[in-house]
């Protein structure tokens, strides 16, 4: 070929461009164009002007709410309410110290090269439950005991997420398994866990585990409510995770075990070194949205008496001191559980990311 | 395709220098009126087999003959029903202990390598030194770049698998096997998935190992490969052992019409 080779076409950086081009390109776009405009504009100013623009929020009391925006003193001033529960003011620096030692653990994990952070993240997995154990209930080294009746607000719903969800995947995995098992004993055990505990709804379980448990242990025999709600929430929720674990399992190609036999790893080693490390990573998605159903889950605890963060803006929402403040409490809490959920999709998939090996099959 | 490896690979003098421990006297390998079913198809009949120390073996035979779950028997990845087989002295039965003995003697290289894509190409390597030998993990990394460098791709080493062409995960491969220093090898079809131009790099490095000693036993295709290094070829089919004889003698003086038959098609097409 003797002619010059033609040039790329060239890209119109122009915005007025752009937007011909994009936006009104033909009769049809055009139109669509406008009535999209039309709608954001008559609905995301007025939704903006209530949660910001005409939003109330310095003040001290109630009285102070004029404007015809959001009442988000309401908020600000119940918020110590909506955290903490009825645990009383003086101690709650014990709660602070574990809010403290959660992020540490756990917003390392978001910075890239951020030094020790699987250390961190360790810490977060094993020594966090154990701080809280210790820190939280007190009665020991001279902690005063804080009834868990007393517990509310969002650490109550982080606390039983957060148990929910570090207890559930080791209990899960186990599950996924025993019912993978060749030994028929091991695989009808783990067939009838799993299959009981997901065929029951939620509401039910923690119903059982309110009411009905205690009827059955013996005299003497007592768990704390918040106990009892905590080990169903978890059993329920590894029957779950079980089976998505068990997903993973069953997509691991036949010749990665064989080539693990055939190296003489036997079956501990063959699950823990090869066939978990792949099938949990596979199952990432299917783990993190497990996680983020229970973080929400945990909301039905209100219907046995338990308060969290919805309980406890649920109970202050009718207060005749304030006008209705019903909707700022409720996007209140949506923001809350957007921001921790998010936070966990958001660490799943740098996650992804950084255990990719660049092995598709 | 069964004439592309031909004289023109011999193996390299240097490495002949290792002695081969040719035991004429004990078998390594004891196969005795080996069968296995599957449900009611009985896929492998009557087998015997002894395979001497150092000794290299060719098996080859038509798709579904039994070739590969004969070989897969030797290291009980398949169970086999009746009769014996003895691997280094220890007779393969439900006992995992004796299982578990004779894997770690056994390497075994597979048709789709089977490298662990999560782990890199060095861990892939140590894995089972460090687990299962208990080698120290420093002793087990220089064991392995050392087998690295053997297959010729050293500088993979920290890639993952996945990075890797089919050819260098095959020498992988071989190189994991013999990181865990294995009396017997066996190869199930090595080059079965490789591209064209990659078959070569992958047998060159199959004939270096052949001339150091190693007792192999491979299931191939490669008719050239089994004229250059086998000792014995062994012809399969329908789950049986049809013929087995000194390569020039296979090749030029079959006595069975089976494999006569068998030799024809693969090496006139």
């Amino acid at each position: 070929m003797t002619e010059p080779m033609m040039k790329p076409p060239k890209i119109a950086t122009s915005p007025v461009v752009w937007i011909r081009q994009n936006l009104f390109s033909s009769w049809y776009n055009s139109l669509l164009t406008l009535v999209v405009g039309y709608l954001v504009v008559t609905s995301v100013g007025p939704l903006f002007n209530w949660l910001f623009f005409d939003a109330t929020f310095l003040g001290d009391e109630p009285s102070d709410c004029t404007g015809t925006g959001a009442c988000w003193l309401f908020i600000s001033e119940r918020l110590n309410f909506f955290i903490y529960g009825f645990y009383p003011d003086d101690l709650q620096w014990r709660v602070d110290v574990m809010f403290g030692l959660l992020a540490l653990s756990f917003i390392p994990q978001f910075i890239e090269g951020f030094p020790g952070r699987k250390w961190f993240g360790l810490f977060g997995l094993t020594g966090l439950p154990v701080v809280g154990y210790f820190l939280v209930p007190g009665g020991y080294f001279g902690l005063e005991v804080v009834e868990s009746s007393k517990w509310g607000g969002l650490m109550l719903t982080l606390i039983l997420a957060y148990i929910g969800i570090i207890a559930s995947l080791p209990i899960g995995i186990v599950l996924a398994l025993g019912r993978r098992s060749e030994m028929p004993i091991i695989r009808g055990i783990c067939v009838v866990f799993i299959e009981v505990w997901r065929a029951v709804p939620l509401i039910t379980v923690l119903f059982m585990a309110s009411v009905m448990l205690p009827l059955f242990l013996p005299d003497g025999v007592n768990f704390e409510k918040l106990m009892r709600a905590l080990i169903g929430i978890t059993l329920w929720q590894s029957a779950y995770m079980a089976e998505v674990i068990r997903g993973g399992l069953q997509a691991i190609p036949r010749g990665q075990y064989e080539a693990a036999d055939a190296l003489g790893l036997g079956y501990w080693k063959k699950t823990g070194l090869i066939i978990l490390p792949q099938a949990l990573k596979m199952v990432i998605p299917g783990i993190v949205n497990t996680f983020i159903s229970l973080f929400k889950d945990t909301t039905l605890v209100l219907i046995i008496g338990l308060f969290d963060i919805l309980g406890t803006v649920q109970s202050t929402i009718t207060d005749p001191a304030w006008r209705s403040v019903a909707i700022e409490g409720y996007v209140f809490v949506a923001f809350c559980f957007w921001i921790f959920c998010f936070g966990i999709s958001r660490y799943s998939q740098n996650l992804e990311r950084k255990l990719d090996t660049g092995h598709k099959t | 395709m069964g004439n592309t490896m031909t004289e023109q690979t011999q193996a390299p003098e240097s490495l002949n220098s290792v002695p081969s421990q040719k035991d004429e006297s004990s078998a390594i390998i004891r196969v005795e009126g080996m069968n296995k079913w599957y449900g009611d198809f009985h896929v492998l009949k009557d087998l015997n087999l002894d395979v001497r120390h150092g000794e290299r073996i060719v098996i080859c035979g038509p798709s579904g003959s039994g070739k590969s779950t004969f070989i897969r028997c030797i290291n009980r990845l398949e169970e086999h029903q009746k009769g014996k087989i003895i691997v280094d002295n220890i007779e393969l039965t439900d006992d995992i202990r004796h299982i578990d003995t004779v894997r770690r003697e056994v390497g075994m290289v597979f048709q789709h390598f089977n490298l662990f894509p999560h782990l890199t190409v060095l861990e892939n390597c140590c894995l089972s030194p460090i687990w299962v030998r208990k080698t120290p993990r420093k002793e087990a990394e220089e064991a392995a770049m050392e087998y690295l460098t053997r297959v010729k791709i050293p500088d993979q080493a920290n890639k993952f698998p996945g990075q890797l062409s089919g050819g260098q995960q095959q020498r992988v491969a071989i190189a994991r096997a013999l990181c865990m220093k294995p009396k017997i090898m066996l190869f199930d079809e090595p080059t079965s998935a490789l591209d064209p131009e990659m078959i070569k790099e992958v047998l060159d490095v199959m004939i270096e190992l052949a001339g150091s000693g190693m007792t192999m036993i491979c299931v191939t295709h490669e008719m050239g490969f089994a004229k250059t290094v086998a000792d014995r070829v062994i012809f399969m089919d329908g789950g049986e052992i049809v013929e087995q004889a000194p390569p020039q003698e296979f090749f030029s003086n079959p006595r069975e019409p089976r494999t006569q038959k068998f030799l024809e098609q693969i090496l006139q097409h």
